[in-house]
């Protein structure tokens, strides 16, 4: 399936800002992080289709998904 | 030396120097100025005569060590919403003002002549001095002019002409240690200032330091506080991206306020985010990384240059590039820049401003987009006090009542910043219920709905959401009170070790015992004072309402509409 993933801040340093990637189905959003070499720690907020999702969500084909480290402001 | 109150009377030229009294010797920053609105202010008064008084005070910790402590908070009654104000703003004038002994700065009454007016203060009071040559001039010119009469060590606190005119978007300025300035911004705190007919306020502190009853417990209690501040990932995203890293975050979540309310996700949303600043400002030799005072440590200000590499402006919020940005369709930074130093230099306040800007490009009056157009307003129009140039200078109100525009943003008749109550929910209820009209810094719920700080909230759901703003503009009306930058909360909701080490501070710099608990009561005595000076003044609950607009046109991409009832929204001052 396809799957749009965007990074943002510190994320897209030797990564990319906004990729169309194929993944097996059933991907969770966590596997992707993974498969980014981005530490789960570092990650402040997933968001899928514009609503916050959780390492275990399941992604689904046309998909949005967006991967934010901890941020904040005001 | 103790603090003392300093006293200014612009009717008869009169200043005086005051013990402080007993019920205010706990207060500092905003707890302190709305006090003594409370207590001296008739509510009934028009803000822009004898009758209202401007109040300068620096936080309980500001002028000490304690790191991010210095802001200083302005109150009055607003111009702008008719409620109580309080506005807050690093720079360096609340250090000096603590280093000069004043715990409060009161001005009162208003010259009975067009005369202008300069003050200036020292540890020996207070020296009010004709002005000439610096009306009619911006802020810049007069940070300039006044460096060169005292010098570049010297605090200030200006207007611009926005001030002088009394547009009800004007803002106080406040020298910030690169003598750049930053603002006082909202509430219209600058037409205050300009009916007393004072065009600034010097600030010499000699070689006056603060007391601290207990130093050895003060240093090691600012130690823990500093490192807690330091290793919270959010400070450090801050500090390379500055607030405006909210942008696609924001825009992602579906609450970035476009095209005057219109919509919720902007296209133009990367050209104007914190992370394309940031590659523009490194490119240019600018500075990603500045702070507005000396002593803070997360620094989320930036110094950002023109395309041939010189200085354009600095301290650049989301709030403002937002506003500019989405809520007018300029996806521009350049061009976002030039009217952020225009405005700083008249001295009107960007969110305010810009949001009339959106008004004024749905009723017609210019296109959205036309960054030009916005440029030459500023300029030719605003600056100059024409009639058009008054209209936005008053806000997005006054631009919506004189164009029939029913989309306005504003609650209190203050402009709603950056985040979209339909999609954001929580925010929906600090914009309502703030004692000050629409003010996202009253309660950020934005750090637990979006952001996952402290807790996590669905953005789109009611549940929950009364309570957490509540529970937020109590704690930040203790914070405004401390001279802390209200940055520091990010790392006080997640780090256990963070407001213990702040109370700490407290007790340590003044030799007294408070606890946590007390802390909360002094955040819930403040919004109860401040709500009681509303109330006194005619507002009623039927004023803690969003724009009809809100609960009637769905904003995409959610579709959500604002759907809280009046009782629910009313629940808030259950406490
Ligand atoms: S974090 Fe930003 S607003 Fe706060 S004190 Fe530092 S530079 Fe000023």
């Amino acid at each position: 399936m396809q799957v749009q993933v965007k990074l943002f801040a510190f994320f897209r340093e030797n990564r990319f800002i906004k990729e169309d990637r194929e993944l097996p189905n059933g991907t969770t959003a966590g596997q992707v992080v993974d498969e980014l070499d981005i530490d789960r720690e570092e990650v402040g907020v997933l968001m899928l289709n514009s609503r916050h999702c959780k390492f275990d969500t399941v992604l689904q084909e046309g998909d949005i998904y967006a991967i934010f480290p901890v941020i904040g402001g005001g | 030396m103790a603090d003392k109150i300093f006293r200014v009377n612009m009717t008869d030229l009169s200043t005086s120097i005051e013990d402080v009294p007993a019920d205010w010797a706990g207060h500092g920053g905003r707890g302190l100025t709305s006090n003594i609105v409370a207590a001296e202010v008739p509510p009934s008064c028009h803000p822009l005569g004898p009758n209202n008084k401007l109040i300068f005070a620096p936080g309980l910790l500001s002028g000490t060590a304690a790191s991010n402590s210095g802001r200083i908070s302005a109150g009055a009654k607003s111009p702008l919403t008719g409620t109580i104000k309080e506005s807050n703003s690093g720079g360096t004038s609340a250090q000096r003002l603590a280093k000069i002994g004043c715990k409060a700065l009161i001005i009162e009454g208003q010259p009975k002549d067009d005369s202008w007016y300069s003050l200036l203060l020292t540890p020996e009071g207070v020296t009010i001095s004709k002005e000439e040559e610096l009306v009619g001039k911006g802020n810049f010119a007069v940070v300039e002019t006044v460096e060169k009469r005292f010098s570049d060590k010297i605090g200030i606190l200006s207007i611009g002409q926005g001030g002088e005119m009394l547009m009800t978007a004007a803002n106080i300025s406040v020298k910030d240690p690169d003598s750049h300035v930053r603002s006082l911004g909202r509430g219209g705190l600058g037409a205050v200032m300009g009916s007393k007919k004072i065009k600034f306020i010097a600030l010499d502190a000699q070689d006056g330091k603060v007391a601290i009853a207990d130093m050895d417990a003060f240093r090691a209690a600012n130690k823990i506080f500093t490192k807690a501040l330091v290793d919270h990932p959010v400070s450090q995203a801050l500090g390379t991206y500055g607030s405006n890293v909210l942008v696609n975050i924001i825009n992602e979540a579906g609450g970035l306020p476009t095209k005057n309310f219109s919509a919720g996700q902007f296209e133009g949303h990367e050209q104007i985010s914190g992370e394309t600043m940031h590659d523009i400002i490194v490119e240019r030799g600018g500075k990603p990384t500045h702070g507005c005072h000396a002593g803070c440590v997360i620094k989320c200000s930036q110094i950002y240059n023109d395309l041939k590499g010189n200085y354009k402006t600095s301290g650049m919020e989301y709030e403002s590039i937002w506003a500019m940005g989405a809520d007018c369709t300029v996806d521009n930074l350049d061009q976002i820049a030039e009217m952020d130093h225009i405005m700083d230099d008249i001295g009107i306040d960007t969110i305010e401003t810009a949001v009339a800007f959106g008004v004024a490009m749905e009723g017609g009056v210019l296109e959205f987009g036309d960054s030009e157009e916005m440029i030459r307003i500023l300029t030719e129009e605003i600056a100059k006090g024409t009639a058009l140039g008054r209209v936005i200078g008053n806000g997005a109100g006054s631009v919506g009542r004189t164009y029939g525009v029913t989309r306005v943003p504003v609650v209190k008749n203050q402009a709603i910043p950056a985040y979209d109550p339909r999609a954001i929910k929580g925010i929906g209820i600090t914009y309502a219920t703030s004692t000050q009209g629409a003010d996202h810094t009253m309660g950020y719920t934005i750090a637990t709905e979006i952001l996952g700080v402290g807790g996590t909230a669905d953005p789109l759901s009611k549940e929950g959401m009364v309570e957490l703003s509540r529970g937020l503009q109590i704690a930040t009306a203790a914070i405004d009170s401390t001279g802390m930058c209200l940055f520091i909360a990010f790392a006080a909701l997640d780090d256990g070790t963070c407001l213990p080490a702040l109370i700490d501070m407290l007790n340590a710099r003044f030799g007294i015992n408070l606890t946590a608990e007390d802390v909360t009561n002094l955040g819930m005595s403040i919004l109860k004072t401040e709500h009681a000076f509303n109330t006194a003044a005619g507002f009623t609950n039927l004023d803690d309402r969003l724009p009809e607009f809100f609960a009637t046109e769905p904003v995409a991409p959610h579709n959500a509409v604002w759907d809280f009832s009046g009782e629910e929204i009313d629940t808030f001052w259950n406490f």
